[in-house]
């Protein structure tokens, strides 16, 4: 008998204890895959391409093969042939085609800084001489940034043979659009006709870039046995294992993935770009190669979020109730299909019951990298539209936004535009949180001051994960998993498997393994490895248990397993008689066969993470500068395992979130190449830049965990450009349209609606 | 190729000698030379602080020392902060206080904090702010680093 210990009374969970690989994390020990050195490793260099669009007229590469200390020289043609074929990566489907040729160009450029050929030698300074003796000819294109003009009939095209899927019919033309798709509930009509006010504003957002500090970085080493070892800055081994032997066209068993410690992905290390370079280098030099990428190649070669258009059209009673939305968003892809224009028809409506819903979305080529995903990926833009209607909304009928917001908000029974129904949801808890909050009771004072609140959403997903539980013989264990960790996951799982056993964080060791010694896990992604890796954890602690109660029926109290009782805080009790884990494993260990556990699980229903952020901005009139004099970010963690790091999830998406709203984009030259490169003019929040960062965890449990965790990585960076944009126009009168809301965006604007005023 | 130079300098309080060539920093000799991979490049142009060091007492982003800059002189890197088992008081903070993530840029935080609360134990929030804006941090917000750097600051001033 297992007496759950699901009562909101726990042990571990909800303490802040250190983590496992804190130590070696602040003596410069862990091992990013930068630091990786094997013997006789050879250092790659990538050439890229200086141009936005481009056919590929030819590649002499005769006199980067015969520099000094060069073991290899690769092109596509050097790469299989992967053919027209769609592979499902677990998390979504790809056409190979499109990965291959992202990883090295074939017949054509697509983006400034696409690779083109790669060189391994001796060391990086030789292959970078190298690689720059390779001559590669080009035949120039019209190129395409923007996504409303890459939309246009007469658009350079990207792809001549990509025509638009459309609800699965395809167009009879090619296009830079790959796909149109289209969501409705209620009657649009009828829904706009029982509105007493409606707003509809355009907006437009650039592409801004994940930002992680560790640039991707990458070691290969094809072995005399045929396979191919892999260490990697990756989200997720498995997938990167996959898309490296779809890409050269192995066995998936022929290649072993270890992901090395990970300085920070956002979304942006899922995608494969050196994986399958280091490979075919080593395969054809026989000696293992490392490449890391410089940080222009990082800004410039690797995926930024969308950037987007959006129309977005909403309606209400002049209670505030809000009845009816429509939105139209176009988002672009870079420059191979298969953007974030998904997720960003699910958010757009999200936070609210709204009876009446229309969306259309349209996934877009344009000469940019291949946009990847970026921390609740396509979400942040749709809610910097949605989020200032409803203020605009609130405004005119003279209610509070918290009120309009409290009225309307999202809950269980909720259904969303794209489909799902919501299980228990905790916005209105978050807004509640608000409305209890100091932050809110606090008065604002000052002129051009303001404030201004928002809501996000992000799903939150289950997929796959496992984990493996050895146990020591003096009753600690070992916890095997397979989920990068990229801020103290570790920890984190292992706290579940401690609370569940009846031990200390301490007493479990957690690693992440290698695709070889550990079950299929999928990335470490949509905020599901405290949810998902952690019911992993819960479960194969569950399992261990079972095991243990059937062994100490059998071997310690000679009874039937029935009457032997599991207590909530991990003894097992038999008559008067008591044990705490730790005494039964040791004990069990010297009767018999050493404890395993495992769990495998698959999650199907998504976690539903929502959050409300407040600001308060002063704006400088005469730069357009904005400084946030305070702010406040809510959220519901369902269960905060440790809430340190649940407090730090919270805090580095806003600040994301802030730099995407107030500086952050990427700037192009008129040839469409990026101008912008490097950390010093791509201008990430600073610590100067920022107030503390207040955060108020709500706990609405999540009915599908045994603690009711949800996942909190990414709702957090998707209020706050909305938030921001609301306190300015409560500081200075003026709407915003598009992000990011930079000095000069914001000082033009200020100018011309004084002028006009 | 330009041949290589002979530098002797002292790392970490050790002696050490090691060739160069002229062209390469500091970041890539204490990585690729010396094994001593914890200074993290993560841009190679004074934009993140990531490879931050101590050179001569002042922080430095190593990638735009030269190699051959160091000969005599003292230098001090992430490697070299906590003593034998023991850790700083920063590093100390910063586990505690949960101030780092993905830890990528935690070492050049912790050299430049230390470098900064050597010389002002009592930094307030603005002066912390100020002083570290040169090292970047994508996943924290800062928020915790700042609280951390004043935590080790106290207890370094208590220790005293």
């Amino acid at each position: 008998m297992i007496k759950n210990n699901g009562n909101g009374e726990y042990r571990v969970l909800g303490t802040r204890p250190v983590r496992h690989d804190g130590a070696d994390k602040v003596t410069g020990k862990a091992v990013y895959t930068a630091d990786v050195q094997l013997p006789g490793m050879l250092r790659g260099f990538i050439l890229r391409s200086p141009i936005a669009h481009g056919r590929i007229k030819s590649i002499d590469t005769s006199a980067a093969k015969t520099t000094p200390g060069v073991h290899a020289v690769i092109t596509s043609a050097d790469m299989p042939d992967v053919g027209d074929k769609v592979a499902d990566l677990g998390e979504g489907a790809v056409n190979l085609k499109y990965l291959s040729g992202n990883v090295l160009a074939q017949d054509k450029v697509l983006y400034k800084g696409h690779a083109v050929a790669a060189v391994a030698a001796v060391d990086i300074h030789v292959a970078e001489e190298a690689a720059k003796k390779i001559v590669v000819e080009y035949e120039e294109l019209p190129s395409v940034t923007w996504v409303l003009d890459a939309m246009q009939d007469d658009a350079p095209l990207l792809h001549e043979d990509l025509h638009t899927d459309s609800m699965g019919a395809k167009s009879e033309n090619p296009s830079n659009i790959c796909t149109h798709m289209h969501f409705e509930k209620g009657d649009i009509e009828d829904g706009f006709a029982q509105c007493d006010i409606v707003v509809e504003r355009e907006f437009k957002t650039a592409s801004v870039h994940q930002g992680y500090i560790e640039p991707h970085a990458s070691v290969g080493d094809w072995n005399e046995d045929g396979r191919l070892r892999i260490w990697t800055a990756t989200q997720g081994s498995f997938t990167a294992r996959q898309q490296t032997a779809e890409v050269l066209q192995i066995p998936i068993s022929d290649v072993v993935v270890t992901p090395c410690e990970i300085g920070g992905g956002f979304g942006g290390k899922i995608a494969v770009y050196l994986e399958p370079i280091v490979g075919m280098l080593s395969k054809l030099s026989g000696r293992p190669v490392k490449i890391s990428m410089t940080r222009a190649d990082v800004f410039e070669a690797t995926g930024p979020t969308p950037g987007s258009y959006m129309k977005v059209k909403l309606g209400a009673t002049s209670e505030g109730k809000l009845v009816a939305g429509e939105a139209w968003l176009a988002y672009d892809a870079g420059g191979y299909p298969g953007g974030m224009i998904g997720p960003g028809c699910m958010c757009v409506f999200s936070c609210y019951d709204i009876e009446h819903a229309v969306v259309d979305g349209y996934d877009v080529c344009v000469n940019k990298p291949n946009t990847q995903a970026y921390r609740a990926p396509g979400a942040t833009q749709v809610a910097f539209a949605t989020e200032q209607l409803v203020d605009e909304i609130a405004k005119q009928i003279g209610m509070c936004p918290l009120s309009i917001r409290q009225l309307n908000a999202a809950k269980e029974g909720t259904v969303r535009v794209d489909g799902p129904k919501y299980p228990p949801v905790g916005l209105v808890e978050c807004l509640d949180a608000l409305e209890d909050s100091d932050h809110w009771k606090s008065t604002l004072e000052g002129p051009l001051r303001g404030r201004g609140i928002a809501a996000g959403f992000w799903f939150g997903c289950g997929l796959k994960s496992c984990a493996t539980v050895t146990v020591n013989h003096d009753g600690t264990v070992n916890l095997l998993e397979g989920s990068t960790d990229i801020g103290g996951s570790r920890t984190s799982l292992a706290m579940q498997l401690a609370e569940v056993l009846g031990i200390t964080s301490d007493d479990v060791n957690p690693m992440v393994g290698d695709t070889d010694s550990v079950g299929y896990t999928d990335v470490t992604g949509g905020s599901r490895v405290t949810f998902a890796t952690g019911l992993a954890a819960y479960t194969a602690g569950r399992d261990l248990q079972t095991q243990m109660i059937s062994r100490a029926a059998e071997e310690v109290w000679d009874c039937s397993p029935d009457e032997v009782t599991l207590e909530s805080d991990g003894r097992f009790t038999h008559n008067d008689e008591s044990k705490t884990f730790k005494e039964l494993a040791a004990q069990l260990f010297k009767h018999g066969e050493p404890l395993v556990a495992r769990a495998a699980v698959s999650p199907e229903n998504p976690t539903n993470g929502f959050g409300v952020h407040v600001a308060d901005v002063e704006v400088d009139p005469e730069t357009g500068k904005v400084t946030v004099l305070r702010y406040t970010t809510i959220q519901d963690a369902g269960k905060a395992v440790h809430p340190s790091y649940v407090e730090g999830q919270l805090q580095g998406g806003t600040v994301q979130g802030i730099g995407w709203a107030l500086n952050e984009e990427y700037f192009y030259h008129d040839n469409d190449t990026v101008a912008n490169a490097s950390f010093l003019d791509y201008r990430m929040p600073t610590m100067l830049d920022l107030p503390m960062i207040d955060t108020i965890i709500v706990e609405a449990a999540n009915p599908d965990h045994p603690y009711g965790v949800r996942g909190v990585g990414e709702t957090p960076i998707v209020p706050p450009p909305a938030a921001l944009a609301n306190a300015i126009y409560n500081a200075t009168g003026t709407r915003m349209e598009q992000l990011p809301m930079s000095p000069p965006v914001l000082w033009k604007q200020l100018q011309t609606e004084s002028t006009e005023a | 190729m330009a041949n290589k130079r002979h530098v002797s300098t002292t790392i970490n309080g050790e002696p050490k000698e090691f060739l160069c060539a002229p062209h390469e920093s500091l970041l890539e000799v204490l990585r690729d030379n010396l094994g001593l991979t914890g200074s993290k490049e993560g841009c190679n142009n004074g934009n993140c602080g990531a490879c931050t060091v101590i050179l001569n007492g002042r922080p430095v982003d190593s990638c735009l020392v030269l190699g051959v800059e160091v000969e005599g002189a003292e230098v001090e890197t992430v490697e070299g902060i906590a003593d034998r088992n023991e850790l700083h008081p920063v590093q100390e903070c910063f586990l505690e206080g949960a101030a780092l993530q993905c830890g990528i840029c935690t070492p050049g935080f912790l050299v430049a904090s230390k470098a900064l609360l050597e010389k002002n134990p009592d930094a307030c929030e603005h002066t912390i702010r100020y002083n570290l804006a040169g090292n970047l941090c994508r996943c924290t917000g800062y928020d915790k680093i700042v609280r951390a750097v004043q935590d080790a600051g106290a207890r370094m001033a208590e220790s005293n």
